[in-house]
């Protein structure tokens, strides 16, 4: 009979296992308050959007995102675990529930929108595909690329892009994928490929990576529209409700003039009715969102209005140096347009 | 019923063979219901989560470029070429590896049985540092540091014009099919059939008579004069394209990329290390009596070692050699380490990103390994039953 029981014992266990996999509303933020911190998907090391620093605190535009995701349902911005993922695992990560929130420069399209059982919060930074060759190579358009050796990384959107661009030019290449962002710049320097393509904002950040950054060029055609933004699972309404009023409640404090160090002080004494009801002096909108009432008081003092988080991070506080350009907010020539709270 | 010849009639659980029956269909409805639960259970989380699944993906167009391609390929084709694009390389790295492997994995074995104290003492080295690094390590370091490093194109290390080193790779010239091609072929086969009937009747008139023939020899002249005949009366069968600096790389020839280079030298390096291992043990199993007994009869040691030692000693190799070309062909997949296209990197990385059906392609991607290994380890246990003592 011991045999019967150890089997009996197998498949029970075998049904635990698999019920605990089963998605719900509401299911997330149950279990990130239960166990106390966000689960955060984030690349492997991309300056600007998410590297840990020398202590090994991650920082990033897309580290911020989940860093507001805790200030609002947990109080506390520093309660975040991150998970390095290459472009290849990160949808399996968010997929099987190894993360809550995938923040890592994920290109919004409708394959990954509909059939992966996964949905986008938002556009965190307007993208597009761009070329860094060095300047030895004389090459002053990606036009005149034909028959270049490509360093792309593999599993991106980068890869069928570029494919599109040198068809319909009728361009050919020679495409070297590589797993992480680091072996494609080590590669490039080495000089497997002629050119490295990604991101833009990405191949500023790997520029600065390199031994000698004044020798390359990023070529000034863009050939893409990459909205990049955070995901998470289908079938969770509140916890996707989070995720995307974090993004909007920092955009929403940048154009209404509330950063970091004036928001308590706003919070307490303000005349500006939008601000009363987005900080909590007015009404209780957070309840709806299943969320405290200062939740974007919390936002943006520990973290800061969207402005904040691209100057510090890749803006001109920042070895970047991006410009804002499609990134300003839409009453600054932007893109960046978020609902109103109320 | 011989069931029941001897045991109480009817059903009792004192009967140990009704308990041997049932605890069988017990651990049989066990395991399906298992699997069952295991393909149900996936089911209906994908569902739930509306994440598609099915294989109509492996139709849809691929629309990204591969690097290396042995068939024909561009963006517009389907997914499912992808697949066949990412098998053919696996396939061709584990070939070229097995063969080298096998050569150099023989030569390191003998080296290290040789009198000669240098020779036996480089071959323990390489074996002791070879076997004792990590495969990936060993590709990593090809590839980073010691292809890449080489120069560009445009500065590559020439070989006789016509083969050309740098870190975009090995170009060389490639063999183009001109008309004469397909006469040629035939050529060729007769020359095969040629060679089979004349080892047929040699090997009968060495059993008949007991006189020796110099198999090898003709064989080589009539390899050699058949083919040539067909080329003089025909023409060249074939065309050589030579590898051109144009432009950003080399056009024309054929190039084998840095990755698959890299790829190879460290399987190979790798693994000859564990065949030399095996080669040594097989021979040393090997008792002295047998050369001693075969050199009594008159053999000289050529023959003795050919047709007296290695026969046995493949006995002893062979089954942990087929071991060691399924470690091969399973470690190729370490390629996507350094971007070569193979099976694990394109279809179950690449692809797998694009569509989003991680339990698909990788239920493709290990079916296909499981069948590679199985075909490598039932030709292997062929050959090894092909030359097993058969005792008298």
């Amino acid at each position: 009979m011991k045999m019967v029981k150890t089997t009996l014992a197998m498949l029970t266990a075998a049904a635990v296992l698999g019920a605990a996999g089963m998605a719900h509303a509401g299911a997330t933020l149950d279990a990130v308050k239960k166990k106390g911190f966000v689960q955060c998907g984030v690349s492997d090391g991309l300056p600007g959007f998410s590297v840990p620093d020398a202590k090994g605190n991650y920082q990033g535009i897309d580290v911020d995102i989940c860093r507001g995701v805790a200030a609002a349902v947990l109080g506390d911005a520093t309660k975040v675990k991150y998970s390095p993922l290459t472009a290849k695992e990160r949808f399996t990560a968010i997929q099987s529930g190894e993360v809550d929130v995938l923040s890592r420069n994920t290109t919004w399209t409708s394959s990954r929108d509909g059939g992966m059982g996964l949905v986008f919060t938002g556009v965190t930074y307007y993208d597009g595909i761009g070329f860094l060759v060095n300047k030895k190579l004389g090459v002053a358009s990606a036009k005149e690329l034909d028959g270049a050796t490509i360093c792309i990384q593999a599993g991106t959107t980068t890869e069928l892009n570029v494919s599109d661009y040198f068809r319909s030019n009728g361009l050919k290449y020679t495409p070297i994928t590589f797993d992480t962002s680091d072996e494609s710049a080590k590669s490039l320097e080495a000089g497997r490929c002629d050119v490295l393509t990604s991101d833009q904002s990405q191949l500023y950040a790997q520029r600065i990576k390199l031994g000698a950054p004044d020798d390359w060029v990023v070529l000034p055609e863009v050939i893409s529209k990459e909205p990049l933004g955070p995901l998470v699972r289908r079938g969770d309404e509140d916890w996707m409700a989070i995720v995307k009023w974090t993004l909007f409640a920092m955009l929403n404090a940048e154009e209404l003039g509330v950063d970091s160090k004036n928001v308590e002080a706003l919070a307490k004494e303000t005349k500006n009715p939008d601000v009363a009801r987005m900080l909590g002096a007015d009404g209780e909108y957070g309840k709806d969102l299943k969320l405290p009432k200062d939740w974007v008081v919390q936002i943006v003092k520990q973290v800061g209005n969207y402005g904040e988080i691209f100057d510090r991070n890749i803006g001109k506080g920042s070895e970047l140096k991006i410009e804002r350009g499609l990134n300003a907010l839409w009453n600054k020539g932007g893109l960046h347009y978020a609902p109103p709270v109320r | 019923m011989q069931k029941n010849i001897g045991a109480p009639q009817g059903f009792s659980l004192s009967d140990p063979r009704v308990r041997a029956w049932l605890f069988q269909i017990i651990t049989v409805v066990a395991v399906v219901a298992m699997g069952w639960f295991l393909f149900s259970n996936t089911q209906t989380n994908l569902q739930h989560r509306g994440i598609t699944s099915g294989f109509d993906f492996l139709e849809r167009s691929a629309g990204f470029g591969i690097a290396q391609h042995l068939i024909s390929y561009t963006e517009a084709d389907s997914y499912a070429r992808v697949f066949v694009i990412g098998l053919l390389n696996t396939l061709l790295v584990s070939f070229i590896g097995i063969v080298l492997a096998t050569f150099l994995g023989f030569v390191i074995g003998v080296a290290r049985l040789s009198p000669n104290w240098m020779i036996s003492k480089l071959a323990t080295v390489y074996i002791e540092i070879f076997r004792n690094i990590p495969p990936l390590l060993q590709i990593l370091f090809w590839y980073f540091a010691v292809l890449l490093p080489l120069p560009g194109p445009r500065a590559s290390i020439s070989i006789g014009e016509s083969f050309f080193l740098s870190n975009r790779g090995l170009n060389m010239p490639a063999a183009e099919a001109t008309g004469a091609f397909w006469p040629f072929v035939v050529g060729l086969v007769i020359t095969l059939v040629a060679i089979v009937m004349m080892t047929r009747w040699a090997n009968k008139r060495f059993e008949a008579t007991g006189q020796p023939f110099h198999k090898f020899w003709v064989g080589l002249g009539l390899a050699i004069v058949i083919p040539t005949l067909f080329a003089l009366v025909f023409g060249s069968p074939l065309h050589w394209s030579v590898p051109e600096l144009k432009g950003f790389n080399f056009v024309g020839g054929w190039v084998m990329i840095p990755e698959l280079l890299a790829l190879t030298i460290a399987l190979t390096v790798y693994t000859a290390a564990f065949i030399a291992e095996n080669v040594r043990s097989g021979i040393n199993s090997v008792s002295h009596g047998q050369t001693e007994a075969a050199r009594s009869l008159g053999l000289r040691p050529g023959p003795t070692l050919r047709k007296v030692i290695i026969p046995q000693a493949m006995r002893v190799i062979i089954p942990p050699l087929t071991s060691q070309y399924l470690n091969l062909a399973k470690n190729s997949s370490l390629a996507a380490g350094i971007g070569y296209p193979d099976m694990v990197s394109l279809f179950a990385g690449t692809v797998l990103n694009q569509t989003g059906q991680a339990i698909e392609v990788i239920a493709i991607t290990m079916s296909v390994y499981l069948a590679i290994s199985i075909s490598i380890s039932l030709l292997m246990n062929w050959y090894n039953k092909r030359i097993a003592l058969i005792e008298r």
